[in-house]
């Protein structure tokens, strides 16, 4: 009688398939730092692309009244419009802040881009391919990653002369070796699967099966590390603007932001290190743990 | 084994090729030369400057020449800058300083990382092991360029404990505050990466074994437990020592300690393309090296690998 009724039940409801990606939104909502992360993330990209329309002064502009007496008359106020307070050049830092954190962005989402597109297609082309091409360019990538490449990027950026332009293509050269071994090891693992080999039996040719059949089934692990990926290039970033190496007056980023901030600390401006600083630190967090919380829901092997 | 060195050698032989291949590339590439200043000089002071320099002899001479002198003479040639200085007496005078704190750093960074990352292992969903995990997450959005000035801040600034730069032939304290901004981040994911491992190794069935039979618990995580899982660790090391070279430069910079860091920076504002190949050339070398040890060092405690 009760599995009369079971089936009974079963059948008014028409089953409701769950696909993977639903599955996964339902994990990643379930944790709460990943959600925090994730609205975080979100109110930082206004702040970073609608933020200027709140200043109530031009990035670049010097208030030469300012100078000197930063101390005093820089101080962060709703009042003077310096929401921020000023810069040691008397400049508006909220306005410099939302640009520097829009460079950040920026900088992140290029690199991890650039990591997805040549990464995927690179590791699943290696590891789809096998045998002697697989081993030539996974030899490249290795020889690659073992060359101490914030150096050669420094030097890349003197000879070329030191630009934003310049820090873009750099950072999109180094940052597709990791993800080209990720996806190269998940390939392997999906070229054995029935759907490959169906695939070769009817014909299809290598590049559209790694076009249409792998690539696709890396996915959630191309999303998962890209998330991860954003801060490393964030923190590269950083890392050469702090030295002034990177992004140039007018312009800036967190880094040279936080740098700049570092060098007038002892003259009780301490809100120039500050701001910034947590914008930096607000932004890493959050891509850490939006990048965990996709891991947990994604990455099966975690489960 | 033999056969593996080999093979690694072999691979580490044409990375350090490809570094300065791509060093000199990116320099032909340069739109002009080191000499070409504001000012123009005239035609014949050129001539003899470049003649100086061996700038005027053919590009794969000139590439020939430089990997003669290092690999041969240790001679990384002449500043192009500094016409009293060459770039061994840069790297002379910086590595030294470069390689002190970065030893007490890569020292402080595995000793308190892997301490930090048992103790919250044994103590498994305990007050300990929330702080340690809670540290470790924290220091990973703290790179060295933002612990630095964090460092200074409390230390030298609030406190006046320390002071916040300057090397003075490497006393202690104008060790302390570079040493714990460099190593932070690295002892943070030390600590995770030991933590994870020993969970796993713990839950292994020798270390079962090892309970039954009655042996202390300090006995197991040390005798048997520690071996294990520091394998993961160990393979952690080569990504760590790139990564504490890197931040030296940081370090340098921000603390004024006067290591290979600031003279590579400097040079970089200067255009002084000699002392900027040779310090990258260095640090390649010095990288593919621990790696090869480290690898070689894997090699030989894991069983499990296979040559």
């Amino acid at each position: 009688m009760a599995t009369q009724t079971a089936e009974a039940d079963l059948g008014q409801q028409p089953v409701k398939g769950r696909s993977l990606w639903a599955d996964a939104r339902t994990r990643f909502f379930r944790n709460k730092a990943a959600v925090a992360g994730l609205v975080a993330l979100i109110l930082i990209c206004l702040f970073a692309f609608f933020g200027e329309f709140l200043a109530q002064y031009e990035r670049a502009y010097v208030d030469f009244s300012l100078m000197g007496r930063n101390a005093v008359n820089g101080v962060p106020s709703i009042e003077t419009g310096h929401y921020f307070g000023t810069d040691e050049s008397g400049r508006d830092l909220y306005a410099r802040t939302v640009q520097g954190t829009r460079i950040s962005l920026l900088v992140g989402l290029v690199g991890a881009g650039v990591a997805v597109i040549v990464g995927t297609l690179y590791g699943a082309i290696a590891g789809y391919m096998g045998g002697k091409t697989d081993n030539i360019m996974m030899r490249t990538v290795d020889i690659l990653m073992s060359v101490p490449y914030m150096f050669v990027l420094i030097l890349m950026l003197v000879i070329f002369g030191r630009s934003i332009t310049m820090l873009f293509i750099g950072i999109g050269l180094i940052s597709w070796l990791d993800m080209s071994r990720i996806a190269r090891g998940q390939t392997l693992s999906i070229k054995n699967k029935e759907f490959v080999e169906a695939a070769v039996a009817t014909g299809v040719r290598p590049f559209t099966i790694i076009l249409r059949h792998i690539v696709p089934n890396l996915a959630g692990l191309v999303i998962v590390y890209s998330t991860l990926l954003v801060p490393q290039m964030i923190i590269t970033e950083s890392f050469i603007s702090f030295l002034g190496l990177g992004v140039q007056e007018p312009s800036t980023s967190l880094g040279a932001l936080i740098s700049a901030g570092a060098g007038q600390m002892r003259y009780g401006v301490l809100w120039q290190l500050l701001y910034p600083l947590f914008f930096f630190v607000v932004t890493l967090f959050a891509f850490f743990f939006v990048g965990d919380g996709l891991r947990d829901a994604l990455d099966p092997k975690d489960r | 084994m033999l056969s593996y060195v080999l093979r690694r050698i072999a691979v580490a032989i044409p990375t350090i090729l490809l570094l300065i291949v791509i060093s000199f590339v990116l320099m032909f590439a340069a739109p002009g030369g080191p000499f070409n200043g504001e000012r123009a000089l005239p035609a014949q002071v050129m001539q003899n400057l470049e003649a100086r320099y061996g700038l005027d002899q053919p590009y794969w001479k000139q590439m020939a020449d430089y990997v003669w002198n290092v690999v041969v003479h240790f001679d990384f040639g002449p500043s192009f800058q500094y016409r009293d200085r060459t770039v061994n007496d840069v790297i002379a005078q910086g590595f030294p300083v470069t390689l002190t704190y970065g030893f007490w750093s890569f020292v402080v960074a595995v000793i308190a990382g892997v301490s930090l990352g048992v103790t919250a292992a044994i103590r498994h969903n305990s007050a300990v092991d929330y702080t340690a995990v809670g540290i470790s997450i924290g220091a990973q959005v703290l790179p060295n360029f933002v612990m630095a000035p964090i460092l200074v801040l409390i230390f030298t600034l609030w406190l006046g404990w320390l002071p916040g730069g300057g090397w003075q032939g490497g006393q202690w304290n104008y060790l302390v505050l570079p040493v714990i901004a460099l190593s932070t981040s690295y002892m943070a994911s030390i600590s995770r990466i030991t933590r994870s491992s020993m969970l796993e190794v713990l839950n292994a069935g020798f270390i079962r074994t090892a309970k039954a039979k009655g042996l202390p618990m300090r006995r197991i995580i040390l005798r048997h437990a520690l071996k294990p899982a520091m394998l993961p660790v160990l393979s952690y090391l080569g990504p760590a020592f790139v990564g504490m070279i890197t931040g030296s430069v940081i370090i340098d910079v921000y603390f004024s300690t006067g290591g290979i860091g600031q003279f590579f920076v400097n040079s970089a504002f200067n255009r002084d393309y000699s002392v900027i190949m040779g310090i990258t050339i260095l640090v390649g070398v010095l990288t593919v090296t621990f790696n090869l040890v480290v690898d070689l060092l894997y090699a030989w405690i894991d069983p499990k690998i296979r040559y």
